[in-house]
């Protein structure tokens, strides 16, 4: 079955009534060279049962193996009770709901949510959710150069230490609405985005300035500084952050004299499997000053006729539904179930647990360091404090060395030199509180066994 | 029955200009513009140092119920926006001729206010609309 539920009939039908003969008439307007003639490189159409079997078949590959690979999306525990509530039929929907009169359970479920951001971040106000971290970062940058009504150069420095994918997604959303992103180079030693680096655009007219922290590497950034330059410059300030991590690191509202303006990340690791790369859900949360500029829903506590509290979509005229082409994004939903997993696994854990939680993944990645550090021929290349993620050189070439961890049953991390070449064969590892000290180890013995083995061939 | 002071000119998406003792010409909503819209609860008003064309729109002012554009009667250059508005967008309704202005402009060398109408006019319009 179609998923469009429309017979050719009634095809016909609304086309009569409308006046014209056919689907081609209908769309005559759009000229032809802005039409795609057809979808090249899709196969042909599959029915249930043929694509379940391809799924199964795809999902045997997966092999299961033991993750020390990080760079965006990490593993944690989720406690069975977070799917287990998430997916009642009361939640199970991916939108936003529209009627206050109808949803006050997903709104204020949706408010729960706001707060507990804005509490992780230190910011005053979320929104209630976006579609994942790099489109978050692509959005903040977009809404930087709203808010930022003094600055009129729509550039937005992006240190190499944000994740690289994150700024490819970003320059891709908004190249065509003249924002420029302008690399700023981290620092051989400490794997840090290098204030010097910075001193070549003081004075200039620069919109924001985005900060991911802990950066692409695992290294903690000087956020304290880097806020205050910005400031200084009269940049807005955009914080990336690891949600886990702000159980135990500063949050961005408080970075520097002033704070973050924007703070952004991937919610993906508050509750929420790792699953070939998504769905996941973006974060976003802001200073009050800059609420109009913000993208999204937003959902607001207020009272109905009776003076009873209820919930309720609010600052809708910063939407498309209301502002057209004038609204501040085309977002007009949020990640509705994956955000819904998010508020019942931090309510679950609560404060301590996920303080816990990085604090014992923080523990596990320095074991792991130590541990493969003993390898031969493996180092840590940067100096300096790290969360829970941090990059090892090795002596022989990654790609290979990966391809053997797996065989052995290791998901062994994630291969730097495509994107930082200058690192060599670099290797960007991960552990999280779900890794054993028996797991790290028979890590270690598998890399020295590769290793080895490779240097004899 | 709305407020049209017969001493300032008008435009035909309802704001309002009055030229002032150094030429800068002052801008905001009128009366009737406040009162279609409802209680505003914010508003945006545009940096000193912008320029503008005539009908760019430069400042917004959102109420319970819409949000609307305010154009740029004149050219030239903004030389600010009206700072209590940010705290305090009520005033555009208490006060749309006064303390409710919007923004100032200093009007292009030689830039005349071209298609402005005079109180009378714009009272037509209004009567006309209705």
């Amino acid at each position: 079955m179609a998923f469009i539920p429309h017979t050719p009939r009634d095809v016909e039908t609304m086309l009569a009534s409308i006046g014209v003969t056919s689907m081609e008439q209908l769309f005559d307007e759009i000229p032809a060279g802005l039409r795609v003639k057809s979808l090249q490189g899709i196969p042909p159409a599959m029915n249930e049962m043929e694509i379940g079997r391809l799924m199964r078949s795809r999902a045997r590959q997966d092999g299961q193996l033991l993750c020390f690979m990080g760079a965006g999306a990490y593993e944690h525990h989720i406690p069975s009770a977070v799917w287990a509530i998430t997916t009642r039929g009361e939640f199970y929907s991916a939108y936003t709901p529209y009627q206050a009169e109808a949803s006050q359970g997903t709104l204020q479920l949706i408010y729960e949510y706001q707060t507990m951001i804005a509490s992780l971040t230190g910011m005053h106000v979320s929104n209630a959710s976006l579609y994942d971290g790099a489109s978050a970062v692509a959005e903040a940058s977009l809404m930087a150069v709203r808010a930022n009504r003094k600055s009129k150069s729509q550039r937005i420095l992006v240190p190499t230490t944000v994740n690289p994918y994150y700024r490819k997604v970003a320059a891709a959303m908004t190249c065509n609405q003249g924002l420029r992103f302008e690399e700023v180079p981290y620092a051989p030693a400490s794997g840090c985005t290098a204030l010097e680096s910075l001193a070549a655009y003081e004075g200039q007219d620069i919109t924001a300035l985005v900060v991911q922290q802990p950066n692409f590497f695992g290294q903690l950034e000087d956020v304290e500084a880097l806020a205050d330059w910005a400031r200084s410059q009269g940049a807005l300030l955009i914080a990336v952050v690891n949600p886990t991590s702000l159980a135990i690191l500063k949050p961005p509202g408080e970075w520097g004299e002033k704070g973050a303006d924007i703070a952004v990340g991937e919610g993906q690791p508050l509750g929420v499997p790792l699953s070939s790369g998504g769905p996941y859900f973006g974060f976003m949360a802001a200073r009050m000053e800059h609420v109009r500029q913000m993208p999204g829903r937003i959902v607001g506590r207020t009272v109905d006729l009776s003076g009873r509290e209820g919930f309720t979509l609010t600052l809708q005229a910063r939407e498309q539904h209301i502002r057209r082409a004038k609204a501040t994004s085309n977002i007009c939903t949020n990640q509705g179930l994956l955000m819904t997993a998010a508020t019942i696994y931090l309510s679950l854990l609560g404060p301590q647990g996920l303080e816990r939680t990085a604090a014992a993944s923080h523990a596990r990645t320095r074991e792991l360091v130590a541990a493969l550090s003993r390898v031969k021929g493996v180092r840590p290349v940067f100096e300096g404090p790290y969360f829970h993620e941090a990059v090892l050189s090795c002596d022989r070439p990654v790609g290979p060395l990966l391809e053997s961890l797996a065989s052995r049953g290791i998901l062994g991390g994630f291969d730097l030199s495509e994107h930082y070449p200058e690192l060599g064969s670099a290797l960007l590892v991960c552990a999280t509180e779900t890794k054993t000290t028996a797991d790290i180890e028979s890590y270690a013995a598998a890399l020295g066994e590769a290793m080895q083995s490779m240097r004899a061939a | 029955m709305s407020n049209v002071p017969p001493d300032l000119q008008y435009t035909k998406t309802h704001e309002w200009v009055r030229t002032l003792a150094d030429g800068i010409v002052e801008v905001g909503i009128t009366d009737h513009a406040q009162h279609a819209l409802g209680d505003l609860v914010f508003v945006e008003v545009p940096e000193g140092g912008r320029t503008v064309a005539v009908g760019d729109p430069c400042a917004v002012v959102e109420s319970v119920k819409a949000a609307s554009d305010v154009y740029s009667p004149v050219a030239g250059e903004v030389t600010g926006g009206n700072p209590q508005l940010a705290a305090e967008p009520e005033v555009v309704n208490s006060d749309p001729y006064g303390a409710g202005w919007l923004m100032r402009v200093r009007p292009a060398q030689g830039a005349a206010l071209p298609g402005l109408l005079s109180a009378a006019q714009y009272t037509e319009l209004l009567a006309s609309e209705e």
